[in-house]
This record gives structure tokens, C-alpha cells and sequence, in this order.
């Protein structure tokens, strides 16, 4: 790949082997990075050559941004890539390792920037032509929180602008809720996000969650890579994902994409992207947010278009051309995602770290496990309780489906709790298959 | 002289948030049950809590740091 030689994978799991993958059929060299607790790991081994970041808390490794960049130099690489969480979505490492002279595998800076505070997103997605969630602007005082509530219509969320993925929101159903709720939402994003900014959103009644894979490269193309349903979750968390969004009218289909595309184009991105819309039950479209980076469920979209994700952001880094056009792209079957974790369904979902004494993956037709563990070894406190993604593709929706209630059947993990027990339930629910479910499905079915 | 252990592995934090203060600070008193750090285990944060009443006398470990099940956290000093 013209420009790129080598390239260091900033992040660590299955995002890590993915990266790692990718670099190697594209013909680059991939640098591994490790904790002290990650020293044996997969990714470590398949990569080209591994460099130590720091102990094994996250804060002393995977999110020094200091440690990264001294281990770039080291490994004398030409990009990083930070896959999603830790790094990926900070706009001043983003600006460090362009600093330095290397190419990120991702966008600029300034796009980072603009989508990841959330009332700076809601205005840019709306000076873009993108229906937006009806809102107020940033909350100045509670006299303006309850005008801005009267007038958006309760219920309404108390959402941190430097929220996201789920966290930093709380609903409120009153003026007196409200005045009660908004200094403690407040004092709370100050402490997660060093930011108290807040803002309100109409809660909208049992919406679902679609989003919107998108590319973008610099010589002026943008495109969409078609739309994933989310609304399978518990507390904002996604347990399973599914492509493409089932039994959403073809006009909707559209018009998520189309505003997807005029987003991106609209903020100057670069690289892989997604932007998260709620569709009501009469398919209003509502922009959420924009994530700018590649995602955990970038897998069921590769698997219904055929596109690889992380080769096509390796060659958009790199300053190539999207290697195809959007009236090339065709979208064949359904796929569905189950992440698997590390959470005990019997003590309400708690992390459960320990060794993994048994892991038999499953296998045949459509079936692909995207892990960044072998048999024996431990899942650490430190870091998230992924396992292991489970992608299912099939002809159809039915067959995607089937295919998914038989790889669970041979999936074996022993040693430690996960969320298999849950999965099998959910892949056999005559509501799920029925389809489509809303995000507030699963928690209100207990 | 009692030892407060850590319930979970995981990292040890003695402070609610990074911009904080502590929650308690070495030679303080103490009450049973009050919060003295917090354990974070896969990005889920459980409260560490004082079992007697008394005077922390040290803190056996940093902001921040690893911590095994069973590890040391913190010696009160009862009355």
C-alpha cells in the first residue's frame, strides 16, 4: 500500500487481532502494543513485532497517550491506529500523531472534535440538514432548563454534551424532577467527563436504534455502507446487533443514509465513521450522535456487502481512494452480532474476571468469532468484558438466525461466567424474531 | 490495628473522581461503613468501606495501583 509501511495497532482484544489482520493482508507490518497484563496476548503474537506501554491499568497504558507515541517512535512506524474506545475518539491524540509526522487511521482532529460534544453535534447535524431530536441548546440555569423543557414536552433526558456511548444521561418527567435532577446530572459529568455542560433531549417513547456505517476518503467520496439495528440493549449497552435493519421501509432506509452521507461530507471526516439515529414506531428519523471511529459491530456490515471496513480505512489513511463506488455496492442477506461477555446473567450482569479453562469456537457456513483470546487465558480486571463477537450471516434474516441458534449451541466457554445463557434466550425469542424490538425491549420484559 | 482487604481484583482508586479529593486522607477518623476507596473491575466501580471505626492510619496502596482479592488496602487503628 503505497505510503504506508508499518503500522502500530493503539489498542488491544479482538479490535487489536482485527487491526492486525487487516495490516498483514494489506501488506503492511503491524506493532503490537501491551500492558504488563496483555504481555502474552494474542494480538501480541500475531503482530510483527510488540512494544510494552505500562502497567496493566488502562489509565498507565492503553490511554497514555505519551507511552503510544514513544512506542510509535520506537517501532519507527508510519500510522496508528487506534481502534474504538481508549484513544479513538480524543482529538488531542488525534493531533499528537499527526504532530509527529504519522498518518492516523482515522479522522481529523477537527471532525473529532466537532461530533464528540454532543450539543456541538446536535448543531452541526442540523446546519447539515439532518433531522435532529427536538432539544434545547446548552443549559445555562434552571429557569432555562424548565422553559426549554415546557416547550420540548416531557418526558425529557438530561444528556452531559461530552457524554456518550450510553453514559451521561438521566431522564426526568417534571419540572420538579428537573430542578432536583440537573444539579446532581451536572456535578456528575463534571466528574466523568471534565465537563458540565448539559442539555436537553425529548425522550422519545420506545424508539429504535439504527445507525449508519459511512467512508469517506480525501479525494471527495463519501459513502454508506447501509444501516445496523442496535436496539437490542441492557442499561444502553449493546448485546446484539443486527444488518440491515429489519423491516425498515426502503424510503426510511434511505433517507438514514442520504443524511448519514450529508453529515460526514458536511464535517470534512475522513475514515470510518457511524452515525446513530432513533427511529420512532412511524419511522421519524432523529440524528443521535456521530462516532468517530470504526465500531464493534463493523463486522455484520462487512458481512452483507462484502466490504472490508479496516482494509478500506488502512487505504484511506494511506491517501488511496474508497476502493469502490456506491452504486457498486450491492447488499446480499442478513447478518446478526452477539457479543459475548464476561458478565454473570445470574448476579445481574456483574464482571466476572477469571481463566478461561475451555473455549471451543464455533464454525461453518456464514459463522465468523472475532476474539482476542485462546483457551487459558485470563480475563483481567482492568480492561472491558468482551469475549468474543459472534457474526452470523445468512441468505435471509431466518437463515442468519438459524445459524446463530446453532453456533451458540457449539460454542463452549468454561472457566469463567458470560453471557452466553442470555444470547441463547434472545436468538430463540418470538419477539426478536418476529422483529423489529425498540431499545427498552429487553429491560422492560425483564 | 485492623487491615480493610480488597473484596475484588482490580484497580484501586482513593479518590470518587481524578479531580477530587480523596475520601478519606491518612490519620482521619473513620465510622464503620464509610467509603474509603473504590475498586473498578471491567469499568464497574465497587465501594470500598471501612468494617470498624477508627483512624486510618496508612493506605497500603497508591491511586490507581493494581490490586489482587485479599490484597492489603488500607490499617485502621481502632479506639
Amino acid at each position: 500500500m503505497s505510503g504506508l509501511r508499518r503500522v502500530l495497532v493503539a489498542n488491544r482484544g479482538e479490535i487489536a487481532v482485527r487491526i492486525v489482520r487487516a495490516c498483514h493482508e494489506a501488506g503492511l507490518e503491524a506493532v503490537a502494543v501491551h500492558s504488563d497484563a496483555d504481555e502474552h496476548a494474542r494480538w501480541v503474537r500475531l503482530a510483527d513485532h510488540a512494544v510494552r506501554i505500562g502497567p496493566s491499568p488502562a489509565a498507565k497504558s492503553y490511554l497514555d497517550s505519551a507511552a503510544l507515541l514513544s512506542a510509535a517512535r520506537e517501532a519507527r512506524v508510519d500510522a496508528v491506529h487506534p481502534g474504538y474506545g481508549f484513544l479513538s475518539e480524543n482529538a488531542e491524540f488525534a493531533r499528537a500523531v499527526r504532530e509527529a509526522g504519522l498518518a492516523l487511521v482515522g479522522p481529523p482532529a477537527e471532525a473529532i472534535e466537532l461530533m464528540g460534544d454532543k450539543a456541538t453535534a446536535r448543531a452541526t447535524a442540523r446546519e447539515a440538514g439532518v433531522p435532529v431530536i427536538p432539544g434545547s441548546e446548552p443549559v445555562a440555569d434552571l429557569d432555562f432548563a424548565q422553559a426549554a423543557a415546557a416547550e420540548i414536552g416531557y418526558p425529557v433526558l438530561v444528556k452531559a454534551a461530552a457524554g456518550g456511548g450510553g453514559r451521561g444521561i438521566r431522564p426526568v418527567s417534571s419540572p420538579e424532577e428537573l430542578a432536583e435532577v440537573l444539579p446532581a446530572a451536572q456535578a456528575e459529568a463534571r466528574s466523568a467527563f471534565g465537563d458540565d455542560t448539559a442539555y436537553l433531549e425529548r425522550s422519545l417513547t420506545r424508539p429504535r436504534h439504527v445507525e449508519v456505517q459511512v467512508l469517506a476518503d480525501d479525494h471527495g467520496d463519501v459513502v454508506h455502507v447501509h444501516e445496523r439495528d442496535c436496539s437490542v440493549q441492557r442499561r444502553r449497552q449493546k448485546l446484539l446487533e443486527e444488518a440491515p435493519a429489519p423491516g425498515l421501509r426502503e424510503r426510511t432506509r434511505e433517507l438514514l443514509a442520504d443524511s448519514a452521507v450529508r453529515l460526514a461530507r458536511h464535517v470534512g471526516y475522513r475514515g470510518a465513521g457511524t452515525v446513530e439515529f432513533l427511529v420512532d414506531a412511524d419511522e421519524n428519523v432523529h440524528f443521535m450522535e456521530m462516532n468517530t471511529r470504526i465500531q464493534v459491530e463493523h463486522p455484520i456490515s462487512e458481512a452483507i456487502t462484502g466490504v472490508d471496513l479496516v482494509a478500506e480505512q488502512l487505504r484511506i489513511a494511506a491517501g488511496e481512494p474508497i476502493s469502490f463506488r456506491q452504486d457498486e455496492l450491492t447488499r446480499t442477506g442478513a447478518a446478526v452480532e452477539l457479543r459475548i461477555n464476561a458478565e454473570d446473567p445470574d448476579r445481574d450482569f456483574a464482571p466476572c474476571p477469571g481463566e478461561i479453562t475451555e473455549l471451543d469456537l464455533p464454525g461453518g457456513p456464514g459463522v465468523r468469532v472475532d476474539t482476542g483470546l485462546v483457551r487459558g487465558d485470563r480475563i483481567t480486571p482492568f480492561y472491558d468484558s468482551l469475549i468474543a463477537k459472534l457474526i452470523c450471516w445468512g441468505a435471509d434474516r431466518e437463515q442468519a438466525f438459524a445459524r446463530a441458534r446453532q453456533a451458540l449451541r457449539e460454542l463452549r466457554i468454561e472457566g469463567i461466567a458470560s453471557t452466553i445463557p442470555l444470547h441463547r434466550r434472545l436468538v430463540e425469542d418470538p419477539d426478536l424474531l418476529a422483529g423489529p424490538v425498540h431499545t427498552t425491549w429487553l429491560e422492560e420484559r425483564g | 490495628m485492623s487491615t480493610v482487604n480488597a473484596a475484588l481484583p482490580g484497580v484501586f482508586y482513593r479518590r470518587p473522581a481524578p479531580d477530587k479529593d480523596p475520601f478519606v486522607e491518612e490519620g482521619s477518623a473513620v465510622s464503620e461503613g464509610q467509603t474509603i476507596g473504590l475498586i473498578e473491575v471491567m469499568k464497574t466501580f465497587t465501594e470500598v468501606k471501612a468494617e470498624t471505626a477508627g483512624t486510618v492510619q496508612r493506605f497500603l496502596l497508591s491511586e490507581g495501583d493494581e490490586v489482587e482479592a485479599g490484597q492489603g488496602l488500607a490499617e485502621v487503628e481502632e479506639p
